[in-house]
Order: C-alpha cells, then sequence, then structure tokens
C-alpha cells in the first residue's frame, strides 16, 4: 500500500510538473521593462539617476524572487537604452524597445525635449509609457498612453512667480531661457503668463533667450541688468544654470536668481560653487530633511552610489512603482503582449492616492498627477533645503 | 553704458574665434585644406589644460612647491600649448598626410571623421559628465560707473591678442616663418627647392593646435563647464571667422574672429537674442557676397599674407 501511495504521488507530481509546462508558455516567463534615458550627451547625470533608481527597484523584486501578478511570480528584466538627450534618438530608442524587445512598458525620457517625440510614438504602438520628470503639458496630451510622475509647467510656472510675489513682493522679473528646448521655453512662457496677471502686463521687462549649446549670455545678461528687473527666472538644465549665474554676477547682477525643477541635480552645486548659494528653485522633493519612505530611499541611494539623489532619482524611483501598482493591478497577464499593454494602461489610468517618496499622486483623464511642489532654497554649504511646499 | 559693457563682452567673445580661426587659416594657406578636425582640437586643448591644471593644484596642495594661482595659470597654458600641438601633429600625421595627394573632398571628410573620433574618444575615456575647470585666479570683478569688467575678462583679451601679435612675427622674422610663407605660394614646387613639406605641414598643425589650446583653457577659465561637444559649434564659427578674413590672412582671421564677436553680442543687443543667430550669420553672408575672398583674401589665391 505504502508503495502504491508513493508510486501516485510520484505520477502526480509528474503530471503537475508538466501541466506547468505545458501551460508556461501560454503566459510570459519574464517581464521587460524599458527605460529609455539620456546616459551620455547634455545630461548624463539624469541619465544616471533614473538608471540607479530603476536598478534599485530591481534588486527589490530580485529579492523577492519575483514580480507577483495574480497567481504567478514573474522574473522581471529592465531594457536599458540610451537616448543620448536627444529627441530623435529617444524616438528611435522608443521605438526598439516597443518592437525588438518587446518590453511591456516604459519608464523614460525624462526631459520633456525627448519625452513628447518619444511619448508620440509609444502611444501610436499602444505601449504604457511613464515620464518621471517631463513638465510640460503636451507630453501626455491626448494620449492615452503616455502617463507622468511629475506636476505640469502649467503649476510649475504659477508656483515660481507666486512665490517670488510673496517672498519678495517684487513686480519686475526678466526671464532667460533656451528657445530651442521644450521644457525651457514652454515654463518660461507659463511663467510669464503667470508674472503678467499678478503684476500686470509688461511687468516682465525682459524676456532674452539663447540657444542650446551657447556658453556666452554677456549680451543677453546686460539687457537684462539694465531692464530694471528685479529678479531673474531662468529654467534651465544645470550645465547652464552654472554658466547663468556665473557670468551674472560678473556683470554686476546682485539680485536674487529663481529656477526650476530643473536645477535639482546633484551637479548644479558642482559646476556652480559658492555663486549659487542662497538661490531659490521650485521641484519635487528636497532631499535634506526628508522623512520615513523618502528618508530610507535617500539613504540606500547615498551608501550605494555615494551622493544624495536627485529629483530624476525619486521620481523615476515612484514612476516605476506606479508601473508596478498598475501591473499587479492588472491581477494576471494573458501573454499576449497586446492586450497586457492595454491592461496595463487600464491600470495605471486608474491609480487613486499613490504613496510615493515625491508625494501623494492621483492620475487626471490626461494621464497627469495632482501633487504638490516644493521650493528649495540652496544653502550656504550647498545644500538643497526644504523652503516651502506650495499644493494645487 | 550699455554699449561699452557690450563692447567689453565682445572683445572677451571674440578672443575665442580670433584664436581659433588662426588655426583655420594657417593650415589653409599651407595645404589648401580646412582642418575641421579644429574645433574639436580646441576640446581637446581644453581637457588637456583641466588636466595640467588639477595636476598642479593637487601638486601644490601637497606641498609639492607653492605656486601663485596666476603662475598655475600661465604654466597650464604653456604646458597645454606644448602637449595640445602633438595632438595636432599626430592628427596630421595619421589623417592628413596620406591622403596630400587625394581631392580635397576627401580630406575635408577625414577631417570631420577626426573630430567624431576625438569627441567619441574623449567620451569614452572621461564619461559624459560635464567637468567642472579649475579656477586658478579669483574672480575679481571692477565696477567702473556701470560698466563692469573681470580681471579673468581682461586676461583672456591681452592673452589673445599677444598670442596673435607673437604668431604675426613669427611668421614674418624667422626663418620658419619664411618657409611658410614660401610654401603658402605653392606647395607643390616650393619643397622642391628644398623646403620640406612634412616638416612644415606638421609645424603649421602644432602652431594651429597650439593656439587652439590656448583658446581651450581661456574659454575654461571664462565659461568653466567643459563637455566633449564643446568644439563643434564654435569650431564653425570660427570657420566662418577664418573665411570671413579672408582664407590664409593671419591678420584677417584675427579681426574677422574679433568681428564675428562684435557681430553676435551687437545682434543681440539690438534685436530680440532668439533671432541672433539667424541675424548674425545672415550680415556675415551679406558680407561675403559683397566680398567673396573676405576682407583681406585675394582672388583665387591662398598666400599666406600677414
Amino acid at each position: 500500500m505504502k508503495k502504491g501511495l508513493l508510486a501516485t504521488g510520484i505520477i502526480f507530481c509528474i503530471a503537475v510538473v508538466m501541466a506547468f509546462y505545458a501551460c508556461g508558455p501560454k503566459g510570459p516567463e519574464t517581464i521587460k521593462i524599458g527605460i529609455n534615458a539620456p546616459i551620455t550627451g547634455d545630461i548624463p547625470k539624469v541619465g544616471e539617476g533614473s538608471k540607479f533608481a530603476a536598478e534599485m527597484w530591481l534588486e527589490d523584486i530580485n529579492a523577492a524572487g519575483g514580480l507577483q501578478v495574480g497567481d504567478k511570480k514573474y522574473k522581471v528584466e529592465l531594457v536599458i537604452e540610451d537616448n543620448e538627450s536627444k529627441a530623435e534618438s529617444a524616438v528611435k530608442v522608443a521605438t526598439k524597445l516597443i518592437t525588438e524587445d518587446e518590453v511591456l512598458a516604459i519608464v523614460g525620457p525624462q526631459s520633456s525635449k525627448q519625452a513628447i517625440p518619444a511619448g508620440g510614438k509609444a502611444n501610436e504602438l499602444q505601449t504604457p509609457m511613464i515620464s518621471p520628470w517631463s513638465t510640460n503639458p503636451d507630453t501626455t496630451k491626448d494620449r492615452p498612453f503616455v502617463f507622468r510622475g511629475c506636476f505640469l509647467d502649467p503649476f510649475q510656472g504659477p508656483v515660481a512667480a507666486n512665490f517670488i510675489k510673496d517672498e519678495f513682493g517684487f513686480t519686475k522679473a526678466a526671464v532667460l531661457y533656451d528657445v530651442a528646448s521644450d521644457y525651457p521655453k514652454g515654463l518660461a512662457e507659463f511663467f510669464k503668463e503667470a508674472w503678467e496677471k499678478n503684476n500686470g502686463p509688461g511687468s516682465v521687462v525682459a524676456f532674452e533667450s539663447f540657444t542650446t549649446k551657447d556658453t556666452d549670455f554677456s549680451s543677453q545678461l546686460t539687457k537684462i541688468n539694465n531692464s530694471g528687473a528685479q529678479v531673474l527666472f531662468t529654467p534651465q538644465y544645470y550645465n547652464e544654470v552654472a554658466l547663468i549665474v556665473q557670468q551674472a554676477h560678473q556683470l554686476g547682477w546682485d539680485k536674487p536668481i529663481v529656477g526650476s525643477d530643473s536645477w535639482g541635480s546633484a551637479e548644479t552645486v558642482k559646476l556652480c560653487g559658492k555663486d549659487c548659494y542662497g538661490l531659490f528653485f521650485s521641484t519635487h522633493y528636497a532631499a535634506a530633511g526628508a522623512t520615513g519612505a523618502t528618508k530610507e530611499f535617500i539613504d540606500r541611494y547615498n551608501k550605494n552610489h555615494g551622493y544624495v539623489p536627485d529629483d530624476v532619482g525619486a521620481l523615476t524611483w515612484d514612476s516605476i512603482h506606479l508601473l508596478q501598482q498598475a501591473i499587479q493591478n492588472t491581477g494576471g497577464l494573458t501573454g499576449d503582449i497586446k492586450k497586457d499593454r492595454v491592461a496595463v494602461r487600464d491600470q495605471l489610468a486608474k491609480i487613486k492616492d499613490f504613496d510615493g517618496i515625491t508625494g501623494k499622486m492621483t492620475f487626471t483623464e490626461e494621464g497627469d498627477p495632482i501633487k504638490c511642489a516644493v521650493l528649495v532654497r540652496i544653502s550656504d554649504a550647498g545644500e538643497f533645503e526644504f523652503y516651502k511646499s506650495v499644493c494645487p | 553704458m550699455v554699449l561699452l559693457q557690450n563692447l567689453i563682452n565682445a572683445l572677451q567673445w571674440g578672443s575665442f574665434y580670433a584664436l581659433i580661426a588662426l588655426g583655420y587659416s594657417m593650415v589653409y594657406s599651407i595645404l589648401m585644406l580646412f582642418n575641421f578636425a579644429h574645433g574639436d582640437i580646441f576640446m581637446v586643448g581644453a581637457y588637456i589644460g583641466f588636466g595640467v591644471a588639477s595636476a598642479l593644484i593637487a601638486l601644490t596642495a601637497m606641498g609639492a612647491f607653492a605656486l601663485p594661482g596666476w603662475l598655475i595659470l600661465v604654466l597650464t597654458i604653456l604646458f597645454s600649448m606644448f602637449l595640445t600641438s602633438f595632438v595636432g601633429m599626430i592628427v596630421e600625421r595619421i589623417g592628413y598626410r596620406p591622403l596630400r595627394a587625394a581631392p580635397r573632398a576627401s580630406a575635408a571628410i577625414t577631417g570631420l571623421m577626426i573630430g567624431i573620433i576625438l569627441e567619441t574618444g574623449n567620451l569614452a575615456l572621461l564619461g559624459a559628465q560635464r567637468v567642472s575647470f579649475p579656477s586658478m585666479i579669483d574672480t575679481v570683478t571692477y565696477d567702473m560707473g556701470g560698466v563692469f569688467v573681470t580681471n579673468k575678462k581682461i586676461m583672456i583679451v591681452v592673452v589673445s591678442l599677444l598670442l596673435a601679435g607673437a604668431l604675426h612675427q613669427f611668421i614674418r622674422r624667422t626663418r620658419y616663418g619664411m618657409a611658410m610663407r614660401a610654401m603658402a605660394f605653392d606647395y607643390v614646387v616650393v619643397p622642391l627647392m628644398g623646403v620640406p613639406l612634412n616638416t612644415m605641414a606638421a609645424m603649421t598643425f602644432a602652431l594651429g593646435s597650439a593656439l587652439a589650446a590656448a583658446a581651450g583653457i581661456l574659454f575654461g577659465v571664462a565659461y568653466p563647464v567643459l563637455d566633449p561637444y564643446m568644439g563643434i559649434l564654435i569650431g564653425w564659427k570660427a570657420f566662418v571667422a577664418a573665411i570671413l578674413g579672408g582664407r590664409g590672412s593671419v591678420m584677417g582671421a584675427t579681426l574677422a574672429g574679433f568681428l564675428l564677436g562684435f557681430i553676435e553680442i551687437f545682434v543681440a543687443m539690438i534685436f530680440p537674442s532668439t533671432l541672433r543667430d539667424l541675424i548674425a550669420y545672415s550680415i556675415v553672408l551679406l558680407i561675403l557676397v559683397f566680398r567673396p575672398h573676405g576682407f583681406f583674401g585675394e582672388a583665387y589665391s591662398a598666400r599666406l599674407r600677414l
């Protein structure tokens, strides 16, 4: 009897294993997630931050033995591709990730310059894409498959304008921005609109621009200096911030300079030095003085990579968790990548009150989260200090 | 006041164009080719300057010797010019010498390739992170009745003019300078008279590259953020200056370099800055329509002139 029982047991086991194998190919064994990041090009630090945050997330998933979706555990693979911080490369990367690597969803690109065209591609090919850092409205506009992990420029522009009015009481502002890049151009215009709404038409006394790769701003800054502006708003990336701020000071500008979330890189202070101390910018989170899950993330990142993560890292972390949540909410994948992509998109759109390390998020119709902005002051030690929080 | 301030801005900005344009012009006069890798040699010069300056600062910090900041800067410029001249010679030896008999278009394409190799080589070597050029001297800003000048600005303009003047004297007074001028008449016949073509070509490249290195370091002093692609745009614009000055003209390249700086700065002063390059380079085009050979150029001649 005992032998019989054992034999039955063995046969049963084999049957189960065989059934498992037979069923196996119907569902995917691994979930692939694409990362579309600027590893080289103008803003490599941004690419590095995205990569590190995504890898940290993968470590967690691997430590848990895979990603639990419905009643099945899946292995997860990250496909990290470099978009060279160029719009055309970002589209190429998105296409490659979707058609060749057959990823379930894409995280990135980060800056609006790449996220706007790449988002168009992802939407066309019906693949969910989350841009963690792109704040320009066009990225997600009329694109049901495209989401983002941050607030928008139409929100950020007024935040900066109102902050300057409340904090300093100024009525005349100057703006200096890169006309050839979607993000600074869009934000400069939103700021101008908000400022003129507060202070009347013509209160932006200098609205000066330059083109990507320019290094000399002396002519524009001379104009700004003589325009009677009380404050300079410059929504530029960290490499230009250093040049603009230093040149402004050398031309005798001693008034405040205010920036936007693109300043929030670990590189800003490194390149800019003492010239940037005491300046303000609006952003997604402040590393100094963080608590709870945010602090945990910062400490872990700092331990692994030797520096405090900037907002890109934190937003990428949140975006990939949003994606994880949506994948898990599907309740099970069919194995048909096209159907699964649609299922993930539907779940993303439904997410409410997601508790991220950069704040609570609920998606709107357009795939944009409603969340708060933070104003940061660069301290005299070169750290990003929390100054105040502004909620919609 | 604004005018004076922009005059100073333009002098600084034009210095870079002038120094880089000199390299284009010299090479053109001797070998009848434009070295399109020149902008990238400027970039390499800036990075070598970064390396030398960092090393000297580190040695000073360790107490090997005590050097004041300005001496470190002078040494950095000299060392980097010396080292970068070898880069120029290597580029000539590997990239251009084998193609000397080939059509000019091939040499131009080679130049573009070498440029890409230098950019991506640097990218592979140092990574894509921006490099912060060390500040060797403290910035002192002088306020002269609303016109602001820094010690760095003055230094940049003075050093550029000194170097351009030194080159001028070198070509006018030395035997090598004479050989260069002779070569500029006819680089096929003059070597038959016993002037070594290879030596002269290498020397021309070395001189041009040394000037580009000086420009690179001065650039680093003024705009202390270096990246591997920093030489492309400024290289193209300096090339425009070389054409504007008249191909092969030393004085012309210097003057046109400054002129280009003035045009860019003043266009941005008068017109909306969004249209700066559009208007600035339309003006350049207009000048070339009326003076197709540039200021000091002559029709169908590429003589090296002073």
